[in-house]
């Protein structure tokens, strides 16, 4: 946070949020990023980020209590696949914090959180398929739009689309 | 020229050839399948609903394709739909015609390059007879490829190819602006 730089109100109240959750959880997350659209942290134990997940929501003064969005992206220059979960305390205390996580970009995993908010079972689901990017312990982990037999994932930045599908031409 | 121009002597005796009376019941009801894949789809339906109404034309759309003789491919062809489509074609009974309507299931359009999961035109899984340009087309493209469809039946004749109809239909075209200049001069009068 640079000095002297004035918050606005809900940024403010985003890091009073992180302050609670560095508190408990310490090392396993990043430094507060106090972006004015997005006020984000980055889990990096990702073990923990289910532990973290249901703190966020049960916990009296966070109660993250609605998953807005689950985001993929590819970090390609890291060779890293990751998530970006916007969450909201919608009708309880209106704050709002985005959280990041990352795993390796081929065969990486990364705790599903499908059991703390409903909304990231099909969202996972949908980063999966379009990332490649494991979900451990996801209730249903299949891919959501393109075919079960579908080969690469399409929003990787070195994605080439494969020749053929079932014998149809896929190319222009 | 349709049947009825034809006259109708007293005793109501019409003289035809059998294929004439065929082609005209069949492009006088043109029973298109009752499905659309994407935006194409809700022109589709402007065009079957009161302001367009198709049903003049005898066209209304089925439930089962079993019931269909025309496709209308209405919209964004995905690879996932790819088979469906397919599938579909096959259960309607023949003869049966393909209209492929808008820029996507004619040949991927927006889609073409970067659209990993669309099929980059229908015709490469089914036979396409009409094509109607457009993003989506407007209800008159529709109501136009419409009517080049039931050209296409009127050049059927017993024991003539698909083939050799849609040859007769390219050869006998007519220029649609002498038609729509004669219109506008009745019009005028």
């Amino acid at each position: 946070m640079e000095e002297g730089h004035v918050l606005s109100h809900s940024v403010q109240q985003s890091a009073a949020a992180y302050a609670i959750i560095h508190d408990k959880f310490g090392d396993a997350v990043t430094a507060f990023d106090a972006n004015e659209t997005m006020p984000f942290f980055e889990v990096l134990n990702t073990a923990v980020w289910p532990e973290i997940a249901l703190f966020m929501r049960d916990n009296p003064k966070l109660k993250f209590n609605y998953m807005a969005c689950l985001s993929g992206v590819d970090y390609q220059s890291e060779d890293k696949v990751g998530i970006v979960c916007n969450l909201e305390s919608l009708g309880q205390l209106n704050h709002k914090i985005a959280v990041k996580v990352k795993c390796a970009r081929t065969g990486g995993s990364i705790p599903s959180v499908a059991g703390v908010w409903h909304t990231a079972n099909w969202h996972e689901r949908e980063a999966y398929d379009l990332f490649g990017m494991l979900f451990s312990s996801h209730p249903d982990m299949r891919r959501i739009l393109c075919p079960d037999d579908w080969e690469g994932h399409p929003l990787l930045k070195d994605y080439k689309v494969q020749e053929s599908y079932h014998g149809i031409k896929v190319p222009y | 020229m349709g049947l009825l121009d034809a006259g109708i002597t007293k005793h109501n005796v019409l003289v035809t050839s059998v294929d004439n009376v065929l082609n005209w019941a069949r492009l006088s009801s043109l029973w298109p399948m009752g499905f659309g894949l994407a935006c194409c789809a809700i022109e589709m339906m402007a065009t079957n609903a009161s302001n367009y109404d198709l049903e003049r034309f005898g066209i209304f759309p089925r439930s089962s394709p079993r019931q269909s003789d025309l496709m209308i491919v209405a919209g964004t062809v995905t690879m996932k739909m790819a088979e469906r489509v397919i599938r579909l074609y096959e259960q309607m009974p023949e003869p049966r015609y393909v209209l492929s309507m808008g820029s996507c299931s004619n040949c991927g359009g927006p889609y073409w390059e970067h659209g990993y999961h669309v099929l980059k035109g229908v015709d490469r899984i089914i036979p396409v007879d009409v094509y109607v340009p457009g993003c989506p087309p407007r209800p008159e493209s529709l109501i136009g490829g419409l009517m080049k469809v039931q050209e296409l039946i009127r050049m059927e004749q017993i024991g003539i190819s698909r083939a050799d109809a849609l040859k007769k239909l390219a050869e006998k075209s007519i220029d649609p602006q002498s038609v729509i200049e004669t219109e506008r001069k009745v019009a005028h009068a």
